[in-house]
């Protein structure tokens, strides 16, 4: 025993120490793509930032771009002070949150729907509705177009150049996605919880509004996140179907007003697209761990 | 009245058949429970009386009333599922109230009816935590909750202590009596565990590849099984089988084991059993406690047996024994102090005046 102890504790302590050894070294690894990636994804705001402060003399004069010799806050003055830009603004706001509403309202009946009520057909439009979120937006916007002027020749109503198109247009992007994953978390929800409400006595909207939802809350704040996100963000329909400035969300109407012929207005458009990117990434900032919880729900029993 | 009755229940998954026509009546006020080895039918059955799976064919009765095509929340009754399926994002006073809360019972009559039966099951002090603060007993007790405070005509367990601890298991098992006790209202309950069958119910029913085997009280499936299934299932350690013929000599009649060993069926049992004189297919079913230590004198219709023991299992108040016989593993229960020793020849007596005699094509007892 005595002369096998110390063999045994010498191995036992060069595996640790090889353990030990691994775990640095996949450590250093990990930082070392952390850092370049974190660089690689903050440089573009921290250039955006720096010319921002920058008059557009500064920007324009052959010095570093990477510093500012003479900071001013002009851009921002000039943007929060533009009606132009506060309309932007404001429509990407209405436009963001009755989207987030429209959304919840279609794809949360739908994915319980899909994923409780088992009927003729469900599974096949379960995978039905993911893959119309495959189809890109590049390839909807023409079809959407013939389809406003149809319904402008039969009903007389012009859908284009409004700032509520979008309100119309941007669930055809969200829905489909966040119906998907919340199928994905109410499916992870224990089919027991709907036996035992609907032996308590309530009907499936009940069960979906007493139930569901409340239990699905960290799944409907990644799904709201997701549809926020995405209509604050796009920037082809708004391009494509929007004209006139005061009509315009944030993302078409920077480039469209601070972009005069091929005059760059560049530091009010670094200003004003910082400021844009604000609302979401306060939002990430807040509710991060509801969204990562919504996105891998169902992925390990819990 | 609560009264449940099963007639020619039939349930089929698509072609597969999980219920085969079962007649059961429950009376009002009797506790019921439903046992079989996994995938006899048994949750089937307690589901298709819950409402929760559609009966394929047949009739389910409730109260007297056909409730075939009724939804759950119709049939006045009430469920405690294996998981507790506790609302997660409620208290337990908002658990125990949902029912109540959507049937609109006053405030007042809620409050009183939640606090009484909190009274009952002992979770007063637990009313304001949510599900995740609770440990496995204390959900399973406002699961139950959550069913007495309907006040239903018919309780429905299914499986409700399987996911405790054995000792937490056994804790509730009383528990669950007691409520049944108290509340006295009509109860099925699901379970695989025929320990479990045996202590809580007034009537057991065995159920067997989506057919019932059995119904009756423990004692009688203990003590009188139907079926070679029953025998083999009820009872732990479970019943020796052993496969032997009867013969007929000068009157006596005596069981022939494979392997040479004859023993005497006891004179009680003679007239029961002549018909089947002379048939090699039978098999010889002996409970582990009517196999015991040699004991002098021994009474008439109790043979000697000697064996070569195996291996021995001192539980404490009794020693299991082990060994072969006619190729089966055959257990006795014999008294520690005999002190029956691995490895070496043992006396051992079997008394035949609780033998069971089984027909092996037909699986009856005869």
């Amino acid at each position: 025993m005595a002369a096998i102890a110390p063999t045994a504790g010498a191995a036992r302590a060069a595996r640790a120490s090889s353990l030990k050894h691994e775990r640095r070294r996949a450590l250093y690894w990990s930082y070392f793509f952390l850092v370049l990636f974190a660089v690689f994804f903050l440089t573009p705001p921290i250039y955006m930032l720096i010319t921002s402060l920058k008059s557009s003399a500064e920007v324009g004069a052959i010095t570093n771009p990477w510093w500012v010799y003479n900071p001013t806050l002009e851009n921002y003055k000039a943007l929060l002070t533009s009606a132009e830009y506060l309309t932007f603004f404001r429509n990407s706001a209405i436009v963001s949150l009755v989207v987030v509403v429209v959304t919840m309202l279609i794809s949360i009946p739908a994915a319980f729907a899909l994923a409780r009520m088992k009927f003729w057909g469900s599974a096949t439009l379960a995978t039905g509705v993911f893959l119309t979120y495959l189809i890109p937006e590049t390839l909807l916007f023409i079809p959407l177009f013939k389809i406003f002027a149809w319904v402008n020749e039969t009903f007389d109503v012009s859908l284009m150049n409004h700032w509520w198109l979008l309100i119309i247009v941007y669930p055809t992007l969200t829905v489909p996605f966040c119906t998907w994953i919340m199928i994905g978390y109410f499916a992870s929800i224990p089919k027991e919880l709907d036996e035992a409400a609907l032996i308590d006595g309530a009907g499936y909207l009940q069960i979906l509004t007493k139930i569901f939802i409340p239990v699905a809350i960290p799944g409907i704040i990644a799904a709201m996140i997701f549809a926020f996100t995405v209509s604050w963000a796009d920037f082809l329909y708004p391009m494509a179907f929007t004209t006139s400035a005061d009509q315009m969300v944030l993302p078409a109407g920077i480039v469209t007003t601070l972009i005069k012929g091929d005059v760059y207005a560049w530091g009010q458009i670094m200003g004003a697209c910082l400021l844009g990117a604000m609302p979401p990434l306060l939002i990430y900032a807040f509710l991060m761990d509801y969204y990562i919880a919504g996105l891998t729900a169902g992925a390990t029993k819990g | 009245m609560a009264q449940v009755n099963l007639r020619k229940v039939v349930k089929h998954y698509d072609e597969t058949p999980a219920v085969r026509g079962i007649d059961l009546d429950i009376a009002d006020k009797e506790f019921v429970v439903l046992v079989g080895p996994s995938g006899c039918g048994k949750t089937t059955t307690l589901r298709m009386i819950a409402g929760l799976e559609d009966i394929t064919d047949g009739d389910i009765l409730i109260g007297g009333d056909v409730v075939n095509d009724v939804p759950p929340k119709d049939r006045d009754i009430a469920m405690v599922f294996q998981n507790y399926a506790l609302y997660p994002h409620m208290t337990v006073h908002e658990n125990m109230s949902f029912g109540l809360r959507l049937k609109k019972v006053p405030k007042d009559e809620i409050n009183r009816r939640v606090q009484a039966v909190a009274g009952i099951l002992g979770i007063g002090e637990l009313l304001d935590r949510k599900p995740k603060q609770l440990s496995g007993g204390q959900r399973q007790r406002v699961a139950m909750g959550r069913a007495i405070v309907r006040n239903p005509k018919v309780f429905l367990f299914d499986e409700p202590l399987s996911n405790l601890d054995a000792k937490l298991r056994v804790h509730m098992r009383t528990e669950i009596k007691k409520v049944h006790q108290k509340v006295r209202t009509t109860t099925v309950y699901v379970t695989h565990d025929q320990v479990e069958a045996m202590t809580l119910a007034d009537r057991v029913v065995v159920m067997n590849a989506g057919l019932i085997e059995q119904i009756g009280t423990p004692h009688e499936l203990y003590h009188s099984p139907a079926t070679l299934f029953v025998a083999g299932f009820i009872g732990s350690p479970a019943m020796n089988i052993l496969p032997c013929g009867l013969e007929e000599t000068a009157g006596a009649l005596n069981l022939r084991l494979h392997g040479g060993i004859t023993l005497p069926v006891p004179a009680e049992r003679v007239a029961r059993y002549r018909s089947q004189a002379g048939k090699q297919e039978l098999l010889l079913g002996l409970r582990p406690e009517h196999l015991t230590e040699m004991r002098t004198p021994s009474a008439p219709g109790q043979s000697p047996i000697e064996v070569n023991v195996e291996v021995t299992e001192p539980l404490g108040m009794e020693t299991l024994v082990f060994f072969g016989l006619n190729g089966a593993e055959v257990c006795a229960r014999t008294n520690p102090a005999a002190n029956v020793q691995p490895g070496k020849r043992a006396q051992l007596l079997a008394d035949l005046r609780h033998m069971h005699l089984i027909d092996r094509a037909s699986g009856r007892v005869l």
